[in-house]
């Protein structure tokens, strides 16, 4: 599938260290050149596959993620969006057996070179998981786990307050921060999850299907978060609910999965990756209109 | 199975009923398994009751002034509990200041830091070092920790000695403990080390401040049950502390010494078994009852602790 609509497709640019990368032995990350970065991308793939041993999970991805915006990810199950998603973070690290082909130009720098550390990018690009999972710990723990593991000192009670009020959870648990947060609902494990993540001040947060645990009202409370915090971060969001895709993001990707020709497995590929909108009332390409109308096969 | 499809019978509570033959044989099971469970119960009533009537037995002909000497001297009369039981201890603590560190250091790097196949080596080989007999311990206890280790930590300590028994019980505790830790911290969900990842926390921090944590209850358990192998450990320090024939009083770690084990050993082994010469024969009972009791409260205190501390995932 020809990438068209990602943005500026320059590929040949970055394949060349620049004269200022190669004379500088103190700058372990190639550097990008000014001219390179759109100021509003934040993220852009070039060629992703990912492999869990010689299995090929999604292959030659190619997309430009924008800044303080929603980008949902949607497609039938086993395409390969948890995978990509945990791409933008290095999560895939944790898999032993996973491999990725191809960049990850976060601002310019590939998450996947060497000398990148993938904690160091963590601390920027949190992500809250398919089923909440607080640690066994209190409330307040919970949020203080991050900036205590970035080695802020000191009382933190005001971090705490902020980020749970930024994940409208505040007044529901402030009179019990010291209680464990086992004791929440699901929906209120998910916020505080969401709160985590944002008590480190990360730039872009990933969420994997945050709401298929949820009931519609925890759900619908999750969407008008990602709504009120969407100005202040660049947020990617996996779902299987195209209506809550089109509900929440601004622009969308479809994935889906084709069959190998020379094994039984089938390998998720980028289908057609465009404003929400146009998706959902005029996609370019036949396989996103038959699943976006439910009449996919 | 034919003619009930044919005559059809109106429904009754005998259709509820289920198959006889098979109420039987269920019933029959229960009843073994039922067996079974009250075998061990009266074995271990028998047991105590033994011990409790011999101790008793000991306890209301002894003298005080035998209970409290100079030493653990059965064969004259002089059962001093404080020599057996300051043994017992030291013995542990020592065994325990080598195999929790060493125990819990594999089990994290087991649980968090190899790599599948580099675990798939490891656990093998630490089943098998839980596996060395304690004789063979003993033996490298007494010909190798001993001169060194101690006698080159301590010039003045003799050949036999309490710390090098104390060494050798801790190495022989270290696989258990690694064991039941690396278990403990091998069920705490991935979804816990993902979220703590997922923060940026680095690997040190996601075991000390999560799996940890998480863990503690099987953590502690590990402990416990290390100990309680430490104090019930009997052919390591019976051969390296060196005090067949009974021992003084001490609470130096390099001299010789007795712990409750290794004095029960030797009580029934011959060399102090003069069987019928005074409260010897009972005084075996004795230190098994304190024996007994010792690692009850010991895992009553930690069933407590453990409830208190314990996170729920
Ligand atoms: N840890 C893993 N090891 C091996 N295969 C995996 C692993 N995780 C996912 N896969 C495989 O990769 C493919 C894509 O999975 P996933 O990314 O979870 O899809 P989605 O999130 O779209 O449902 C599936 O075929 C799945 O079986
Ligand atoms: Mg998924």
């Amino acid at each position: 599938m020809a990438p068209e609509t990602r943005t500026q497709s320059q590929p040949e640019k970055r394949s060349e260290p620049t004269a200022a990368t190669r004379v500088d032995a103190n700058r372990p990350v190639a550097e990008p050149r000014p001219e390179d970065i759109d100021p509003t991308a934040v993220f852009d793939l070039e060629d992703l596959s990912v492999y869990y041993g010689s299995f090929r999970a999604i292959r030659n991805v190619d997309m430009t993620v924008c800044q303080k915006q929603i980008t949902a990810f949607i497609g039938p199950s086993g395409c390969g969006k948890t995978t990509l998603l945990r791409c933008f973070n290095r999560m895939n690290d944790l898999v032993d057996i996973a491999r990725v082909e191809g960049k990850v130009l976060y601002h310019g720098v590939n998450l996947y070179d060497s000398a990148v550390n993938p904690v160091e990018v963590r601390r920027r690009i949190g992500m809250v998981f398919q089923k909440p999972n607080p640690f066994p710990k209190s409330i307040y723990d919970n949020i203080a786990f991050g900036p205590k593991v970035a080695g802020v000192k000191g009382d933190l009670g005001e971090v705490v307050e902020r980020s749970l009020r930024r994940a409208a959870l505040w007044d529901e648990v402030k009179d019990r921060l010291k209680d464990s947060a086992m004791g929440l609902s699901g929906g209120q494990q998910q916020r505080l999850c969401i709160a985590r993540a944002l008590a480190v001040d990360p730039e872009v947060i990933l969420m994997d299907e945050p709401c298929s645990a949820l009931d519609p009202i925890a759900t619908g409370r999750i969407e008008d978060l990602m709504e009120e915090i969407k100005s202040e971060y660049t947020i990617l969001i996996v779902t299987h609910n195209m209506q809550q895709a089109a509900r929440v993001s601004d622009r969308c990707a479809f994935f889906t999965a084709e069959v190998n020709e020379t094994s039984d497995t089938r390998t998720g590929i980028l289908v057609e990756f465009d404003r929400t909108e146009k998706m959902f009332s005029n996609p370019s390409d036949e396989r996103t209109e038959n699943y976006v109308t439910g009449r996919f096969g | 199975m034919a003619d009930t499809s044919v005559e059809v019978a109106p429904f009754s509570v005998a259709s509820l009923r289920g198959n006889p033959g098979r109420i039987r044989k269920e019933a029959a099971i229960r009843g073994v398994f039922f067996a079974a469970a009250a075998l061990s119960i009266v074995i271990m009533a028998l047991i105590v009751l033994t011990l409790a009537r011999e101790t008793y037995t000991f306890v209301s002909q002894v003298e005080l002034a035998q209970l409290w000497s100079d030493g653990w001297f059965p064969r004259r009369a002089l059962y001093d509990i404080r020599t057996i039981v300051v043994g017992s201890v030291l013995v542990t603590v020592i065994a325990m200041l080598v195999a929790t560190p060493l125990g819990m250091g594999a089990a994290v790097y087991l649980s968090e830091y190899a790599r599948p196949r580099v675990r798939g080596v490891l656990k093998p080989v630490l089943e098998v070092l839980a596996s060395i007999p304690s004789v063979v311990l003993g033996f490298f206890a007494l010909t190798w920790i001993s001169p060194e280790i101690v006698q080159r930590l301590s010039d003045r300590a003799s050949l036999f000695n309490l710390a090098a028994a104390g060494i050798g019980v801790g190495i022989l505790t270290t696989p258990l403990v690694a064991s039941i830790a690396e278990d403990a911290m091998g069920s705490v969900p991935k979804a816990l080390r993902e979220a703590s990842y997922g923060m940026g926390a680095r690997k040190v921090t996601t075991s000390v401040r999560v799996v940890i944590p998480a863990a503690v209850s099987g953590l502690v358990a590990a402990f416990i049950v290390g100990v309680s192998r430490a104090i019930g450990e009997t052919m390591v320090v019976a051969i390296a502390a060196g005090a067949s024939g009974g021992s003084l009083f001490s609470l130096n770690v390099f001299d010789r010494g007795q712990t409750m084990t290794a004095a029960m050993a030797s009580l029934a082994t011959g060399t102090d078994a003069v069987v019928g010469a005074g409260l010897t024969f009972q005084s075996l009972f004795f230190v098994g009852s304190l024996l007994f009791v010792l690692t009850l409260l010991l895992n009553v205190f930690a069933d407590r602790y453990v409830r208190r501390v314990r996170q729920k995932y």
